[in-house]
């Protein structure tokens, strides 16, 4: 079953150097219970695109241009950013982790405080199952005695224990999608490991649906069923995972599986990487975007518009050339 | 072992820990705690581990920009741990640092060639301004950036660019070693594979020339290093070659740090298995007694709490610091 399908998304920002298309035409879904993996590098309008699906786009600059945001049969961009749907959508049904977990706790606040905010909010309960509430939760998400820290304040945890927090107050009203932006990217690689494992765990018992954005290719393939690469706004190859890993398609996709080091890898094992820059999205040419890059482009890409994405076997690629077929 | 050109011996960096007016010392962070490793000439050793592990005190106390509490260092030949500031910036020429933004620490309106030229110019190594300026060109060509550009201030160029002005910088006046501090990552996944690359190339270039290399990604340290030290909690618990690290960790810190970094591969990913640790890396001010690793060890025993592993070889330079390993 679908449980959120987003389509043709388009997300600018009016600048004073010009048109920044940091979403442009963006389509994905992620079906219940599924775990989906949308990656890409800096800037290339992950957190714009997750922001945008609930609409927590600061306009100006930012304008919501185009598409639609289906979920629960609804087209959530028809509700008013500030409306009593979107209040309620937001945190309840579709819950957020950000990067840096300071940016969305509050430091005044305590740990219980905040849940319960949370809960009123959305659920009725009263103070005491509240409290009840709360101490589970941070119970699941391995924060020891749980019953002493519900009251501490969030400079009180150390860097993991507080995205535990954060992961405890997104799961706190049971919410059917979670989106996950770059959740730890801040902290070391076996916390990491804890986190998202314990995210896996919480996402498999609750039967919710997981987004985690992230640049690191070794998180999706390890957490993902499925993937979308992102490359200056837009989709440029989605598939199941074991397709992708297997065989990319898409010459970003292929480069990026190429330059990055891996654990496992042979000695002496020379990287190839993706020549230039990524490209700075103000006043994009229509041309596609990776053109100034690609090692595998012809004239076509050089006279007509970026490509849309179409289905070449199992995965959906936007490229004009079959990279199979080439010899590199 | 004549072909050592470093070699730090028994390193300890302690940091006092202050309160009050009068600064009394409430307490130690020991950042470094008995360190033990060589750099081979024309190598690159790793320095890997979790933050807050060391990594890059101890790449500081080898340039003497610490005192170390204790210790030896010693750089071709010479032991440099107790030298005077006017003495150790000779040595510090032949050692040089990158770190992760060349640019944080300078003036936003110096131009880049100036960066570059500023060692060169204070160390006396050319006679006059127009052999400053082509030996200032060859080194934004040796590094692959335009010589046009010398012109530019900072936040003109890219992060690669500017990395490379950082290592365009270190290679200024001939080095020995250069110490990497994390010299990539503040980039862009495809911008880190082109310094990668220029590291190594340069290293070819320059035969006999040696990095350090300090990184908390394991995938990029083992790429680019020889061998590699994993530091824990201001310790090395094991140091070898690269290859064996993967194929063989023998330290149970280096076997979970190993499953827990993912790689990029869905039929791998699905055959490994992930050991998870218990709890997190506990406070530096109060490490736990015996091996600093013990509360969250697998394999522990009581015993742990109370011996310190030293760092053996166990054969073939491969070193371990765990009463289980012997
Ligand atoms: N308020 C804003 N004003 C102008 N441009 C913006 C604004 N917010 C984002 N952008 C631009 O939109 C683009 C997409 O940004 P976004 O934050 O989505 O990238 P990202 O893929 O999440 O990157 P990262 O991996 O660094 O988090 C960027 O080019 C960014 O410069
Ligand atoms: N100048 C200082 N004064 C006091 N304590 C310090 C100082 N420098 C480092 N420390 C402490 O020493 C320990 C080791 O720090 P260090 O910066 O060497 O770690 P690191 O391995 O480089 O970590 P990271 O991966 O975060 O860069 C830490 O606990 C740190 O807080
Ligand atoms: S010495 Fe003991 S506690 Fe330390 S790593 Fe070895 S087995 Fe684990
Ligand atoms: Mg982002
Ligand atoms: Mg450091």
């Amino acid at each position: 079953m679908t449980l959120l399908t987003v389509e043709n998304l388009k997300t600018y920002f009016h600048t004073d150097f010009g048109l920044v298309k940091a979403v442009d035409g963006v389509s994905y879904e992620i079906n219940e219970g599924e775990i989906v993996g949308i990656v890409g590098e800096s800037g290339c309008g992950k957190s714009v695109t997750q922001l945008s699906t609930l609409q927590l786009i600061t306009s100006p600059p930012g304008m919501i241009e185009d598409g639609k945001v289906i979920f629960d049969g609804r087209n959530l961009l028809d509700y008013p950013a500030n409306g009593p749907e979107m209040r309620s959508i937001r945190g309840g049904k579709i819950a957020m982790i950000f990067q840096e977990p300071m940016t969305s706790l509050n430091p005044t606040l305590s740990v219980f405080q905040q849940i319960s905010e949370m809960l009123s909010l959305h659920l009725q309960m009263d103070k005491e199952t509240q409290r009840k509430r709360a101490i589970e939760l941070l119970t699941q998400v391995g924060i020891p005695d749980a019953k002493r820290r519900i009251d501490d304040y969030p400079h009180q945890f150390s860097g993991g224990m507080r995205q535990r927090v954060m992961i405890a107050m997104a799961l706190s009203c049971n919410p059917k999608l979670l989106i996950a932006d770059e959740p730890t990217t801040a902290v070391d690689v076996t916390t990491q490991a804890q986190l998202l494992l314990l995210m896996q765990n919480l996402v498999r018992q609750y039967h919710t649906s997981l987004i985690i954005v992230t640049h690191n290719l070794g998180v999706v393939a390890r957490y993902a069923q499925r993937i979308y690469v992102m490359y200056a706004g837009r989709i440029v190859e989605s598939g199941s995972c074991d397709d992708i890993f297997n065989q990319p398609k898409h010459p970003y996709t292929i480069g990026l599986l190429k330059c990055v080091p891996r654990l496992d890898e042979e000695e002496d094992r020379r990287l190839v990487p993706i020549e230039g820059l990524p490209p700075n999205l103000i006043n994009m040419p229509p041309t596609c975007a990776f053109l100034p890059r690609c090692p595998y482009k012809i004239d076509r890409c050089r006279e007509e518009p970026w490509p849309a994405l179409k289905p070449v076997g199992n995965q959906q690629v936007a490229c004009y050339v079959d990279t199979k077929l080439t010899v590199q | 072992m004549d072909n050592t050109l470093l070699e730090v011996k028994n390193l300890k960096m302690y940091f006092p820990v202050t309160r009050g007016l009068l600064r009394r010392k409430i307490a130690e962070v020991k950042a470094v705690d008995n360190v033990s490793f060589h750099v081979k000439t024309g190598e690159t050793l790793g320095l890997v581990g979790e933050t807050g592990c060391g990594k890059t005190t101890t790449g500081r106390c080898i340039l003497r920009l610490y005192r170390p509490t204790a210790g030896q260092i010693i750089f071709e030949g010479r032991e440099i741990s107790h030298l005077k500031d006017r003495q150790i910036r000779l040595i510090r020429r032949k050692m040089p640092l990158i770190f992760q933004d060349p640019y944080g620490s300078l003036d936003p309106r110096q131009s880049a060639g100036s960066i570059v030229g500023e060692p060169i110019q204070f160390h006396k190594l050319v006679l006059n301004k127009n052999d400053l300026k082509e030996r200032v060109a060859s080194l934004f060509r040796m590094v692959g950036l335009d010589p046009n550009m010398v012109n530019r201030v900072p936040h003109e160029f890219s992060g690669g660019q500017r990395q490379r002005i950082g290592i365009a910088r270190a290679l200024a006046c001939e080095p020995s070693m250069i110490v990497c501090d994390e010299p990539i990552s503040a980039l862009d996944v495809s911008i880190q594979s082109q310094i990668i690359n220029l590291l190594e190339d340069l290293q070819k270039q320059f035969k006999g020339l040696s990095y350090i290399f300090i990184a908390h990604d394991l995938s990029v340290v083992r790429h680019i290093s020889d061998r590699v030290a994993v530091m824990y909690l201001g310790r090395i618990v094991e140091l070898t070659e690269s290859k064996k690290l993967y194929d063989n960790p023998l330290h149970p810190y280096t076997q979970a740090l190993i499953s827990a970094v993912p790689i990029p591969d869905r039929r791998v990913e699905k055959q490994r298995q992930q050991i998870i640790l218990k709890g997190e890396v506990p406070s530096p001010l109060s490490p736990p007694s015996g091996c600093h690793f013990h509360p969250r060890c697998p394999i522990a025993s009581p015993e742990c709490s109370e011996i310190i592993p030293a760092l053996n070889d166990v054969g073939d330079g491969h070193e371990v610091a765990c009463i289980k390993v012997q």
